[in-house]
């Protein structure tokens, strides 16, 4: 017979992407794995479980947290927003998403979403980030195959596509919990790469 | 309009869904499994008396808990020696789950499935092993030593030794005028890609059939390996290899034990079963690689031209061989470089540790072989007192020697001959770009700061695209869309944008309508893997020869339907036309619909087929040398591996008080034949040199006497931040296309990393006019060696 080992459970609402999930899970449960598992996000990636990568990171109130850290229980009443809640209202890529593809700032893709969410709430915070405080911007988060070269570069340029430096031609945008800054237009941006990216045929 | 894609730096297809969180990487799938967590070994050597599980069946949701007793079959022999060599006389492999000894910490003994992760790991914890303790070989001197045996039955702990001679290298040494005996060290490292190993089963109890999702560099290995363990056909199991958060040679390894022990848990159980490796796993139960002892012998005559080389080293391959050799053939045949070596001979021995197994890690032996080869070069050039570009270049292969044999057998078992290259002018280019002629003024400019620099320069040469062969298939459809597949599986290396580039060029179509799946054994059931830098090399010229038949059909066809010769038709934009009469056009779906006689006109492109008739009414509908349908099927196989080479340059300043070492510049020119995307290809670079940096200045596995990994985590291990990398690395390109493939592909993926360490330690030897011999370097570790130095070159005058 089984041993009569459960776990108290709680019943949980979490606010994420704007939209409520209501989950019941352990209070060990970490919101990494809630929001995997019990929300089906799964865009949030777990590189570590400790803290360390930034793969796993989210923004809770607009800012990034690792939620590897974080229990699921904790983060009720939070404003969450994973990677897939980043993009615009109109459903096209956000300055950050657009600026990792035009500079290849991504490879095989496990720790973007991580960079992505802790990119978008820094450029919000800081729109002209020097070139040193673009490096520092991610400096928190592990890449094992860009070297980073690019992603760097993405900073930068998503700061410029967020200020609108970028030729402007895309729809506004609408309220996306206030996490975007300005949209520049995209399509012309993205016809920009190579000269941006240094990275011209 | 069609330009040519080849060559472009087209962006990636792959992104937009990575970006929003769409990427579908194994633990993704949600097929409501129950998950497997593994009871792995504390110990780094020991017998097993007992195993006691009875306290976990009481959780509530655990299914199952099973030891190597519960296996049998093929799944209670060992796990397979993929590649046996003839001097692996002592190949060992481990069991899925150990039968009764263990031989590093981290090795497999018990596995629990249960309802999730969280309840798994709790059984985990009260699963209750009874341990002897056995004596552990941690480290290559102790393996040497052979004071204790990793495994009973091999004597010395030598798994293999191995010899390979191209001339007689101790007389050539003995007639030099001059020689140098050298002893160079490289430590442990890993891939440590950011998403562990994982897998995912289901069994189909209905049709008897199994499907695995696996984080693998080789959907048909794991196939094959899993249908054999598990005694099920091989039509019974199909793999598929999703989205990958990097592999650098660690996934290419196959079965892993947990790939075995959830397809078996899904068909037991009749549910599906997953594993997800966490970070600590990672550590302690994939793979390593890197770390050799090497010993050199060296005449050269007065200019540093070799006369006679001489390399003995010795492996640590950790607890078991799976892989086999490749790692110290790779390090033993690539050593030599793009250099004219004269006689050489090289002599290894593998050895058993009670460590974590070592299979290929980005570069694969390379960055051993390149590290002592390119020191070698710089201690010739000290000894000499010669600029050590100079002495290089004495020794170089020159253009017109190519195809260079060196009378050595490479890993596929093949001749090493390189097929192409220019070394003179690769060199060259490396010194104009790092700035190596004027760098003296600079290292005085810096020094009245009261800053010392140092210049450092490597070159290595990499046997690219290994056979024995990749295959890929063509299928245009109706739609005009071209859907292509190739069974070798992506890690992140933009496939699916490179290969379509090649479609879209030798087809005539829009890149958008191309559509590339790779590692799905449904549709493509032979193919190789994913490793050797052999993707492009081998699954592009594949995919161009599929390409290049489907589109002999679609001419035919058209010729046939237009009434118009062959030869006078061209496709552009999924479009094809008689030349200089555009009116006479046929789309490439309507040819699709042509090319199947059954013609339900279910679609637009059904119905303007209808106006078009081809055939030849006294033939059968299908002929007898054709097959319905628009598509192209081909292999590549080469006869030997491509040569890809390049060169790295470093200027690295160390700190006079508290030797801590920065990059300043960092420049590669590399050589990787026709390239298809530069984008890509200088992506790759750049990821190949930051773990070239992280080899060089951080990364070691810190294992204590008793053979625990002391830094299991990413706390502990330090892979490089961005803080760690360079703020740019510059990259010069030489193209010179192998004659071996019809695209002229060498291949890329790998070359990043191969000269960092050989580089840096020569920059940093450079700076502080100290002979660096051992990476990775920290600057505790130079600091010390600063301090020895100062001891042992202080004159006693001085010493007053
Ligand atoms: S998974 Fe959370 S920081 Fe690595
Ligand atoms: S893109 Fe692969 S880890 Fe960053």
């Amino acid at each position: 017979m089984a041993e009569n080992t459960a776990e108290k459970i709680h019943d949980v609402r979490l606010e994420v992407n704007g939209v409520t999930h209501a989950v019941a899970v352990p209070a060990r449960r970490l919101l990494s794995d809630a929001l995997r598992q019990e929300c089906g996000l799964t865009g949030t990636h777990v590189g570590c479980e400790h803290g360390v990568c930034g793969a796993c990171t989210v923004l809770v109130d607009g800012r990034p947290v690792r939620s590897c850290l974080m229990f699921a229980v904790t983060a009720a009443g939070s404003e969450i927003t994973t990677v897939e809640g980043l993009a615009e209202p109109d459903g096209s890529l956000n300055p950050a998403q657009q600026a990792f593809r035009e500079c290849h700032g991504l490879q095989c893709g496990f720790c973007t979403p991580g960079f992505l969410t802790t990119v978008t709430a820094g450029i919000k915070e800081n729109p002209c980030p020097t070139h040193e405080e673009a490096r520092e911007m991610v400096a928190g988060n592990l890449c094992r195959c860009t070297g980073y070269q690019n992603i760097v570069k993405a900073v930068e340029r998503a700061a410029e596509i967020a200020r609108g430096d970028a030729p402007a031609a895309g729809p506004p945008d609408g309220d996306d919990g206030g996490l975007e800054a300005a949209t520049g237009d995209t399509e012309v941006a993205r016809k920009d790469d190579a000269s941006t990216t240094g990275l011209g045929a | 309009m069609s330009t040519k894609l080849m060559g472009e730096a087209v962006q990636r297809v792959e992104d937009d869904r990575l970006l929003r969180g769409g990427g579908q990487y194994v633990d993704d799938i949600d097929l409501g499994a129950l998950h497997l967590a593994v009871v792995r070994s504390p110990h780094a050597h020991a017998r097993i008396r007992s195993i006691d599980v009875d306290a976990v069946l009481d959780i509530e949701g655990v299914h199952a808990v099973w030891t190597y007793d519960d296996l049998d079959g093929a799944m209670a022999e060992p796990l397979p020696l993929l590649i046996p060599h003839p001097t692996l006389t002592h190949g060992r492999t481990q069991y899925a789950l150990a039968r009764d000894e263990v031989n590093y910490v981290g090795e497999a003994i018990a596995v629990v499935v249960a309802d999730d992760r969280y309840v798994a790991e709790d059984a985990v914890g009260r699963v209750v092993v009874d341990f002897e303790l056995l004596p552990a070989v941690v480290g290559v001197e102790a393996a040497r030593a052979a004071e204790n045996l990793v495994h009973d039955d091999v004597p010395g702990n030598i798994a293999a030794r191995s010899v390979q001679q191209n001339g007689d290298a101790e007389a050539g040494i003995k007639a030099a005028p001059h020689t140098l005996s050298l002893d160079f060290d490289i430590e442990r490292s890993a891939c440590m890609p950011m998403e562990g190993r994982g897998v995912t089963a289901r069994w189909d109890t209905a049709n008897g059939r199994l499907q695995v999702w696996t984080s693998t560099q080789t959907s048909t290995g794991v196939r094959a390996a899993v249908a054999a363990k598990l005694g099920l056909d091989l039509l019974q199991v199909d793999v598929i290899t999703p989205d990958v958060g990097g592999g650098f040679g660690v996934k290419i390894n196959h079965p892993w034990p947990e790939e075995l022990l959830v397809s078996l848990a899904a068909q037991r159980l009749g549910r599906p079963v997953k594993f997800t490796e966490d970070r600590r796993e990672h550590f302690i139960s994939s793979a390593h690689e890197r770390a050799q002892l090497h010993h050199v012998d060296v005449g050269f005559d007065d200019e540093g031209r070799l006369l006679g080389l001489d390399v003995r080293f010795w492996h640590d391959h950790g607890a078991y061989t799976p892989y086999g050799l490749i790692v110290p053939i790779n390090a033993s045949t690539q050593l030599v470089g793009p250099y004219k070596t004269g006689p050489y001979r090289v002599t290894f021995d593998s050895l058993y540790t009670n460590t974590v197994i070592v299979t290929p890690y980005r570069g694969a032996g390379r960055p051993q072989g390149c590290f002592v080869m390119e020191r070698t070069m710089d201690a010739i050039a000290a000894y000499l007192g010669k600029d050590r570009a100079d002495v290089r270049e004495v020794n170089l292969i020159q253009p017109d020697e190519f195809p260079y044999d060196h009378g050595l057998v490479f890993q596929d078992g093949r001749e090493t001959i390189y097929d192409s290259g220019d070394f003179a002018a690769m060199l060259e280019k490396i010194k104009t770009l790092v700035g190596w002629d004027d760098f003296e003024s600079y290292r005085a400019e810096m020094a009245a700061q009261g800053r010392r620099v140092g210049i450092g320069l490597a070159a290595y040469v990499e046997g690219t695209g290994a056979g024995p062969y990749e295959g890929a298939h063509v299928n245009i459809e109706s739609s005009g869309k071209v859907k292509v597949a190739t069974g070798l599986t992506s890690q992140g290396q933009g496939h699916q944008t490179a290969f379509a580039q090649i479609v879209a060029d030798e087809l005539g179509v829009p890149f958008e309508d191309v559509e590339i799946t790779t590692g799905d054994t449904r549709r493509m059931a032979y193919a190789v893997g994913t490793f050797a830098s052999r993707a492009a090399v081998m699954s592009g010229s594949a995919i161009h020869l599929a390409a290049k038949r489907a589109k002999e059909k679609v001419l035919r066809l058209a010729s046939d339907a237009l009434e118009a010769d062959p030869e006078d038709l061209q496709i552009v934009d999924g479009v094809v036309s008689v030349k200089g009469s555009p009116g006479t056009s046929i789309n490439l779906g309507t040819v699709a619909v042509l090319s199947n006689p059954l013609r339900y006109a279910f679609d637009e492109a059904s119905k303007a087929a209808t106006q078009f008739s081809v055939g030849d009414a006294s033939k059968p509908p299908v002929a007898e040398d054709d097959e319905p349908g628009l598509e192209g099927k081909d292999f590549y196989s080469p006869i030997r591996s491509t040569f890809a080479s390049g060169m790295h340059a470093v200027i690295v300043e160390t700190d006079p008080d508290t030797a801590e070492i920065t990059i300043l510049k960092y420049a590669v020119v590399h050589d990787c034949g026709t390239v298809i995307n530069p984008m890509i290809v200088e992506g790759q670079i750049h990821g190949g040199v930051a773990q070239g940096i992280g080899g060089a200045l951080y990364e070691k596995m810190a294992y204590d006497e008793s053979g625990q990994l002391l830094n299991a985590s990413f706390m502990d291990f330090l892979m490089p931040y961005v803080t760690e990398v360079p703020d740019s690395i510059d990259i010069d390109h030489l193209e010179t296309p192998s004659p071996l493939n019809p695209l002229g592909i060498k291949g890329a993926g790998e070359a990043g990393v191969i000269p960092g360490s050989a580089a840096i330690a020569a920059a940093i030897e450079d700076a502080e006019g100290l002979p660096i011999t051992a990476m990775p370097i920290s600057p505790s570790e130079l600091f010390e060696l600063r301090a020895q130095h100062a001891v042992a070159t202080t004159t006693p005058e001085e010493n007053r």
